[in-house]
């Protein structure tokens, strides 16, 4: 089986950013726009625009001219920084969207798991779910009802089948909705990171699932953001970055270049030649780790986990007070926080030469689940300089999950907000007066 | 119910198990983009279950369930029959008034709701349309059907009234599903027109109330079609809704005459518009998951 099971030739995908947020929704400004675009196209003319150049710079290229084939059986990862367009590749390969530019040729049936859980309805039974989202999934009746009990069997939710799963807890819900996508059989699956929600014993059973899957034979897709969930599912990888296709190879050899290259997101990062690293001539930066309390790398921690960031860094003129900073940012680039170090011993004091190791502990039960990623910046404020400032240093991923005793209780859905902190709740109750 | 399985498609068709693995071709498109009505086909299933799934949902959400199925229509005509009927004295072509508006409210009813569920879909369902691929038509189309289980209901009480006061429906009522058929090409027509309009434009959802309200007078529902002089009565049928009301007054009822150029335009209409919103369902269709 050496066939070609997918051919994507030179797609490309443009979005509008700038117009969506200007021209609104409704029919009273696609009138007026109609009415006074020529006056505005005309005074555009008289200041010296060209037409049609204003709307240029508000569009973005998702995929920019991107070509790859891969054939039947092969277990593909998909690697890349936020934003890189992996998504959106994902997104086309299932006709969820469609390319501006280019062409996809898919020979098999495509099954696409960008989310668990669609179209699952709190109202009806799990029974009635697992009909209604294997039919959305693209299963056909027979087969649903074939697998139907070893769907239930997965999920281990027997006992409940005919409830409805507004009553289930989170974890059950997950597991059913996994359960009925794990139970999807098309010769070409595209799964996005479906494997960043739930419990470690939850994204265990998940991996395993994935895994067996590559072993039948199948053509997959796999997006993630965790380089040792690729290099362990996938023997091949594509890196995009900036929506083209920087690297294709060997898992191994593009998960190592991503990590090495400065745009990957790992949770430890070196700079062993001190003149490549970062800084001037007053410090450089040599080191950012990031870990647990008991020691290990933090690569992916439960949402209740503190996590240290360790910035190594080498003093090598005296007499300078420095700032160690550090910003968080989560996958959208929204900012979560920023953080100075305050440790009394060293704040304001001129430092003397040496190695320093600046550790700030972010608390569990804070940020949300998802992937955080750090900047690590150095300072002086009297004089100003700013001597290094590493956007994107080391990057962890926070996992929620459904044990109860997190900021999201037992409610399974989705959690709003950049930061999840879990709150002192207390409930007063005043019996009525008799 | 809650032991059974989900009901069984209508058409169930063996699993195809084919050698010749199914060729997806995907290009941009432009312009006007084919129907692909085979597809719509091929997805016959999820479109039975999110039909089902519709259903379901509303019967079991509701204290009231079914019932509302039923109160919906009945309170109209009771409304229509004390004013328009006792008060303004509309003339009925000599059926007894509560029946007359009735007969015209069933299938008045299943348009005005499935014109609401269908315009509303693709927002509600836009987590599901910016997650999985299916043809989009099934949305609309499905919420449509769905209406038809409530309009099962308000027939069978209609066949009651007319039991309860003596009518016998004519051997007409052989044509009735012809005239279910044109209420179910209209308001897919102007269904599929308004969801597309809806996801580029949220004012839809403020106008399709308002249009519904405009629209039930501009229909023969508490008055004849009679009441205007000839040339102008089959010109009604450019409202394609009055073909359909007086084809069920004629068909139950045998009221004003086989009603046949009327009905004729009225389907010339509807097909249509159905035509046309099918067409611009597609084009405006790749579109919907960046917008929803």
């Amino acid at each position: 089986m050496s066939e070609i099971a997918i051919r994507v030739d030179g797609v490309s995908k443009q979005y509008q950013i700038g117009r969506r947020q200007t021209k609104s929704n409704t029919l009273r400004d696609v009138i007026a726009g109609a009415l006074t675009a020529p006056f505005r196209r005309a005074s555009q003319l008289l200041r010296g625009h060209a037409t049609g150049a204003a709307e240029l710079d508000e569009t973005l290229w998702a995929l920019d001219d991107v070509s790859f084939e891969i054939n039947h059986g092969e277990v593909v990862g998909l690697i890349g920084r936020n934003g890189a367009g992996k998504s959106t590749l994902l997104k086309v390969l299932s006709r969820i969207t469609e390319p501006t530019k280019g062409g996809v040729d898919m020979y098999g049936r495509v099954g696409s798991l960008l989310e668990v859980g669609t179209g699952f309805h709190h109202e009806l039974s799990g029974r009635d779910n697992i009909f209604l989202n294997g039919a959305i999934l693209g299963m056909k009746r027979m087969e649903i009802e074939r697998k139907f009990d070893e769907i239930v069997a997965f999920a281990e939710v027997e006992k409940f089948i005919d409830t409805p799963v507004k009553h289930y807890s989170s974890g059950m819900y997950l597991r059913l909705a996994f359960a009925v996508a794990a139970h999807l059989e098309p010769e070409i699956l595209l799964v996005d990171e479906v494997l960043a929600v739930g419990d470690s014993v939850f994204q265990k059973k998940c991996l395993n699932k994935m895994e067996a899957v590559g072993q039948q034979g199948r053509t997959v897709i796999f997006v993630s953001h965790s380089m040792p969930a690729i290099t362990r599912l996938c023997e091949r990888a594509i890196w995009l970055d900036a929506g083209r296709v920087k690297q294709d190879g060997l898992s191994h050899k593009v998960a190592s270049a991503y990590l090495n290259s400065g745009l990957g997101t790992s949770s430890a990062r070196e700079w062993p030649d001190a003149t490549m690293a970062p800084g001037n001539d007053i410090v450089r930066l040599r080191a950012v780790r990031l870990r647990t309390q008991d020691q290990r790398l933090a690569e992916a921690v439960d949402i209740r986990e503190p996590v240290a960031v360790d910035m190594t860094y080498e003093v090598l003129q005296p007499g300078v007070a420095l700032w160690p900073c550090l910003i968080a940012r989560n996958e959208e680039g929204t900012c979560l926080f920023s953080a100075i170090d305050l440790d009394p011993a060293w704040r304001g004091q001129p430092r003397p030469v040496g190695r320093y190791v600046s550790t700030a502990w972010i608390p569990g039960n804070l940020l949300a689940e998802g992937t955080i990623i750090i900047e690590t910046i150095m300072r002086t404020v009297h004089p100003d300089i700013l001597h290094f400032r590493e956007p994107d240093a080391v990057a962890f991923q926070v996992m929620d999950n459904t044990m109860g005793d997190t900021a999201r209780g037992d409610w399974a859905g989705r959690m709003l907000g950049v930061v999840r902190p879990r709150l002192q709740w207390e409930t007063q109750f005043n019996p009525p007066l008799n | 119910m809650e032991n059974s399985l989900p009901p069984r498609p209508l058409a169930a068709a063996p699993e195809a198990k084919t050698d010749v693995l199914p060729h997806i071709r995907i290009r941009p498109s432009t312009g006007w983009s084919a129907l692909k009505l085979r597809e719509l086909w091929e997805y016959r299933e999820l479109l039975f279950f999110l039909t089902w799934r519709d259903v379901k949902v509303r019967y079991q959400q509701t204290v009231l369930g079914a019932a509302w199925a039923i109160l919906q229509p009945v309170m109209t005509m009771v409304v229509f029959s004390l004013f328009f009927g006792k008060l303004a004295k509309v003339p009925s072509d000599g059926i007894p008034y509560p029946i007359f508006s009735y007969v015209a409210l069933v299938p008045w009813t299943f348009f005005a709701t499935g014109l609401t569920q269908a315009s509303a879909g693709m927002v509600t369902q836009a987590n599901l349309i910016k997650k999985v691929y299916f043809p989009r038509l099934a949305i609309p189309i499905s919420r449509i059907m769905a209406g038809l289980v409530d309009f099962a209901l308000a027939f069978i009480v209609l066949l009651g009234m007319m039991l309860f006061m003596g009518l016998t429906p004519t051997v007409n009522i052989i044509w009735l599903p012809l005239f279910l058929l044109l209420a179910v090409v209209t308001s897919l027509g102007v269904g599929l027109w308004l969801t597309a309009m809806h996801v580029q434009f949220r004012d839809i959802a403020y106008t399709v109330p308002f249009l519904t309200q405009l629209w039930m007078f501009a229909t023969p529902v508490a008055y004849p079609s009679s009441l205007l002089p000839e040339p102008w009565q089959t010109l009604y049928g450019l409202n394609p809704m009055a073909g359909v009301v007086e084809g069920f007054r004629w068909a139950l009822l045998g009221a004003g005459g086989a009603p046949k150029p009327i009905i004729l335009v009225s389907a010339l209409v509807a097909v249509g518009l159905l035509v046309s919103g099918t067409y611009y369902f597609r084009r405006m269709e790749r579109t919907f998951a960046d917008v929803a």
